[in-house]
């Protein structure tokens, strides 16, 4: 475990910016030259599976020490030396975007349209970019700290107030 | 007579297959088991494109669990999929106890991997029953429903509870089994291997079952690690990842198990993992029961578990006062959740069940992911569904073992 974060950090030294200790290694880069860092781990170490990849907003987090308000996590595993990496991306609310990784694993595509929905981060390069859990016409990303959990007044969704307008005068 | 047909096909070619067809499969249809919507474009009756849409049973588990305390999300955590929600439970659990750093003690682990086993039979009997009625097995259903109805009687015997019963708890399990439970279970882990010999004729070599499932959505291993295919999915393939081998969890690291795979990667192999990995389940229930003597008399519940209403804050340490009579007094010095964050992940009976959960230092989750297996296999559906037929559709949904409030979440 040790050799293969001395081995990335020698090899990648200008995209790592920290090494955490935690439950699983838990590595922080930068977005420039993301990508190859990521075909690297893939191709050349044999992290074939990626587990999971989501977003965090740390708007107002009391504990936090840097400046970007949002992180996109990825937990990848190597199926042959049973090891569990986790890779952080700080991504501030200016300019959320950040690289797609669908052409290295299809199982990202969901993942990344999922985060998109929620968050509102953009992926570039990403198929079909779409939101897939609320509907298309949703306005605000709803796991963002700034979207209430209940508005103020009691709102009817638009669809089904035109949708019952509709029934009445019909 | 073929120069004839030649001609004709390539006439209805031009003729009739110059626009594609495009047909809305649910998202009321009785075999994709639940609100699935696939939208796809036909040609003929031949599928060339899916696209899968999904957020029907949207419900917001992840935004909920935001307002609410650790032990209330485990509640939450029995509507996803609510199927096998031991499974959920536990997972929720170990997230939880690893950021709070919690030591479970041994009895409550055998216990949870009881009630966890329990729920993969639970499970596996149900997607049988669906999987075999939607291809055209009607005895397979009623049998399989026979067996089931005797494991939710035990977990109604368990927690009171038949489908959402919130046994596992933050620091071990809820209470601890009667010996009632545990011969009930003896005589079921008994009779059981009998059960599914009992399926196994009804369907293993029938003509009509091995026609509709050779050869039917054939994933090759490199191709389904690609898509993030885990569980029974995977190990179809031959890719022998269990996470109950690769990083044991509760118990798992005691008992002996195999973990069953197959050659081809089609439905068949896969419907062969996942009857193999019921008498494994059965196996496992076996050896739990047969260690549960060694730990009696233990708690169920590790000492400093957190009370079901996680406080806010941590009261300043006082001096102890006597705990009156039939009052529980856990103590003051509660262990407040420290910030940081933790994944932790089990093999469900649908596949791989992660939770990564981000703590601010106060009672709730600063941020709680839930990775469930059935998002990630309906994203397979189109990648395993081209060039098929529709009919055969239905046996991919079948084959995948999707629910979908475990998917929306």
């Amino acid at each position: 475990m040790k050799e293969l974060l001395n081995r990335l950090k020698e090899k990648f030294s200008n995209v790592i910016l920290e090494i955490q200790e935690k439950d699983y290694p838990t590595i922080i880069c930068k977005r420039n030259g993301f990508l190859d860092f990521m075909e690297y781990l893939r191709n050349g170490e044999g992290f074939k599976y990626l587990i999971d990849l989501t977003g965090v907003d740390y708007l107002n987090y009391p504990q936090k020490n840097f400046e970007e308000r949002f992180e996109v996590v990825y937990h990848l595993y190597n199926l042959d030396n049973k090891i569990l990496l986790r890779i952080k991306v700080r991504i501030s609310e200016n300019d959320n975007w950040q690289y797609s990784v669908t052409y290295l694993w299809k199982t990202a595509n969901w993942f990344e349209r999922e985060c998109y929905d929620m968050f509102g981060i953009n992926f570039k390069g990403h198929p079909n970019l779409k939101r897939i859990l609320m509907p298309d016409d949703w306005e605000g990303h709803p796991l963002r700290k700034d979207y209430p959990l209940y508005l103020e007044e009691e709102q009817e969704w638009i669809n089904y107030k035109e949708f019952i307008q509709k029934i009445k005068t019909s | 007579m073929a120069r004839y047909l030649e001609i004709n096909k390539k006439q209805t070619k031009e003729e009739t297959w110059e626009e594609p067809f495009y047909l809305n499969m649910g998202p009321q249809h009785p075999s994709t088991h639940g609100v699935l919507r696939l939208f796809l474009e036909l040609e003929g009756e031949t599928i060339v494109n899916c696209d899968p849409i999904i957020g029907y049973l949207h419900r917001g588990v992840e935004k909920l669990s935001e307002n609410l305390n650790y032990n209330q999300t485990i509640v939450l955590s029995d509507r996803l999929d609510y199927i096998a929600s031991a499974a959920n439970n536990t997972v929720f659990a170990l997230a939880f106890e690893k950021l709070i750093g919690l030591e479970v003690p041994r009895r409550a682990k055998l216990l949870r991997t009881i009630v966890c086993e329990m729920a993969r039979i639970c499970n596996h009997l149900l997607w049988l029953a669906t999987h075999a009625l939607d291809i055209g097995a009607m005895t397979v259903f009623l049998y399989c429903f026979r067996d089931r109805e005797w494991l939710l009687n035990i977990y109604e015997k368990i927690c009171g509870a038949r489908l959402t019963h919130s046994y596992v708890r933050v620091g071990g399990v809820r209470q601890d089994f009667t010996k009632e439970i545990i011969e009930e279970l003896y005589r079921f882990t008994e009779e059981f291997p009998s059960r599914i010999y009992d399926y196994e004729t009804l369907i293993d070599v029938n003509r009509i079952w091995l026609r509709r499932t050779k050869g039917i959505a054939v994933v090759p291993a490199e191709q389904a690690i690609n898509l993030g295919l885990t569980g029974p999915v995977l190990r179809g393939s031959g890719v022998p990842y269990d996470v109950r081998k690769f990083r044991p969890y509760d118990a798992y690291g005691e008992v002996d198990f195999i973990v069953p795979t197959g050659k081809n990667g089609d439905t068949y192999d896969r419907y062969r993992v996942r009857m193999e990995e019921l008498r494994q389940s059965n196996r496992i229930i076996r050896q739990c029961l047969d260690k549960l003597p060694e730990t009696e008399g233990e708690p169920v519940l590790a000492e400093n578990a957190p009370d079901l209403l996680i406080p806010e804050k941590v009261k300043e340490p006082k001096p102890q006062p006597v705990p009156k009579k039939g009052v529980i007094f856990r103590g003051v010095d509660r262990p407040i959740v420290p910030s940081g964050e933790a994944f932790a992940s089990i093999e469900s009976p649908k596949g791989e069940l992660a939770v990564y959960v981000v703590s601010s230092g106060s009672n709730k989750p600063w941020r709680l992911r839930i990775r469930t297996p059935s998002f990630v296999h309906i994203s397979a559906i189109p990648y395993m569904a081209k060039n098929h037929m529709i009919a055969d559709l239905i046996a991919i949904i079948g084959t995948l073992d999707i629910v979908l409030g475990d998917s929306d979440r």
